[in-house]
């Protein structure tokens, strides 16, 4: 039950791009194609696992015991930086296939917020480990969910037409906002 | 590009938010109200001239390779100073920034304003570019949350100038993007005259 709560609750409720602000960067810049947000999402949702249960176990088993949470920030998007690299680098030699498909939206993820904000929450929650991961992989469906649905809309909205001074960012924005509001009605169903 | 662009560009022909589209993320969540997006960009103005003066210090001893990620480390240990020195000594604004305080690191004008300008200029224009970039970002979140908080709760700064709330949706996640959308709109329509 717990479990379906925290699913619940990051996937709708609380929706990491849309009420939360995380990952605003990807969301308003690869969001143009279906296809192109799939795999955004694709490799978000696997950094994103792997990192917050990293930086959990660094968290408990590193900064915690040596009094050092005052480094969780430097500590965290080092561990980030690196954790992305590696994934890279293991990614084309294993599995070039899916490095093909992911690859180009790795190197972006470092600088998504939507990581370093998931693992600083799953601390600030203080889930266990399990939970900690399920959290993570709930937000990283709860973005590809947002950026799929704002990809359709942006696929429509290019044959649509738009004021002039409205075209681009700005109705992307708006239409953004909309959405916002529309996962908004899922307030409070729970906690 | 003499001293004086380097410091004005920020405001309005290059304004990191409204026209350059970085840093979205702190912008649309911590700017419910003026006093946060004041408080907000004024943190990063300072992560960001701190960082830009020391990575154009140290851009002749580090490897190229090893760049970026020494670029990281150097913005991460300003915010932890920022995160620190705000918890002591304003801790309700810190309340209110909450995770957007340490999630200055990932803000892309730190590390972009690093990679294009620190580490190619001089001490003195770094500062410079830094300054004028940080308070640009600070005037385009205090723009925001000045006309998110009137929209939203009829009040500018904190100070009520009618009762009650008007329309509350533009406090709330939904009217950050929608207020943003169309502020873009009017700065771009601005540039372009």
């Amino acid at each position: 039950m717990e479990y379906f709560v925290i699913i619940v609750g990051s996937i709708f409720v609380s929706n990491i791009v849309l009420t939360q602000f995380l990952g605003i960067c990807p969301f308003v810049g690869v969001s143009n194609r279906l296809t192109t947000s799939i795999g955004m999402g694709g490799a978000v949702l696997f950094v994103l696992t792997l990192a917050t249960m990293v930086t959990w176990l660094i968290q408990y088993y590193l900064l915690v015991p040596f009094g050092l949470q005052f480094m969780q920030t430097i500590v965290f998007i080092l561990v980030i930086a690196a954790l992305v690299q590696m994934v890279e680098i293991i990614l084309k030699k294993v599995s070039p296939a899916l490095y093909e498909a992911l690859g180009v939206f790795l190197p972006l993820i470092t600088t998504n917020c939507a990581v370093l904000g998931v693992a600083i929450l799953t601390v600030q929650k203080q889930f266990n480990l399990l939970e900690g991961a399920v959290f993570a992989m709930s937000n990283a469906i709860g973005f590809t969910l947002a950026l799929v649905i704002f990809a359709g809309i942006r696929e429509h909205l290019d044959t649509m037409e738009v004021p002039k001074g409205m075209r681009g960012v700005p109705i992307a924005l708006v239409t953004a906002g909309i959405l916002a509001l529309a996962f908004m009605g899922f307030t409070g169903m729970v906690k | 590009m003499n001293q004086m662009q380097n410091f004005t560009k920020g405001f309005l022909k290059e304004n990191p938010v409204f026209v350059l589209l970085l840093g979205m993320c702190p912008t649309l969540g911590t700017s419910t109200s003026a006093i946060n997006g004041l408080g907000m960009g004024l943190a990063t103005t300072f992560v960001l001239v701190m960082s830009n003066m020391v990575v154009s210090l140290v851009k002749d001893f580090i490897p190229d390779k090893v760049r970026i990620p020494s670029y990281i480390v150097i913005i991460a240990s300003f915010v932890t100073i920022v995160e620190l020195t705000m918890q002591a000594y304003l801790p309700s604004l810190f309340e209110s920034l909450g995770l957007f305080i340490p999630l200055i690191v990932v803000n892309c004008i730190v590390l972009g304003r690093a990679e294009a300008f620190a580490s190619k200029n001089g001490v003195w224009s770094s500062i410079l570019d830094g300054l004028g970039m940080g308070l640009g970002f600070a005037f385009a979140l205090t723009l925001l949350g000045a006309s998110r908080e009137i929209l939203g709760s009829s009040s500018v700064f904190g100070f009520d100038f009618a009762k009650g709330d008007l329309m509350l949706v533009f406090i709330l996640a939904p009217g950050a993007f929608i207020v943003l959308g169309y502020l873009i709109a009017i700065i771009n329509k601005l540039n372009k005259a």
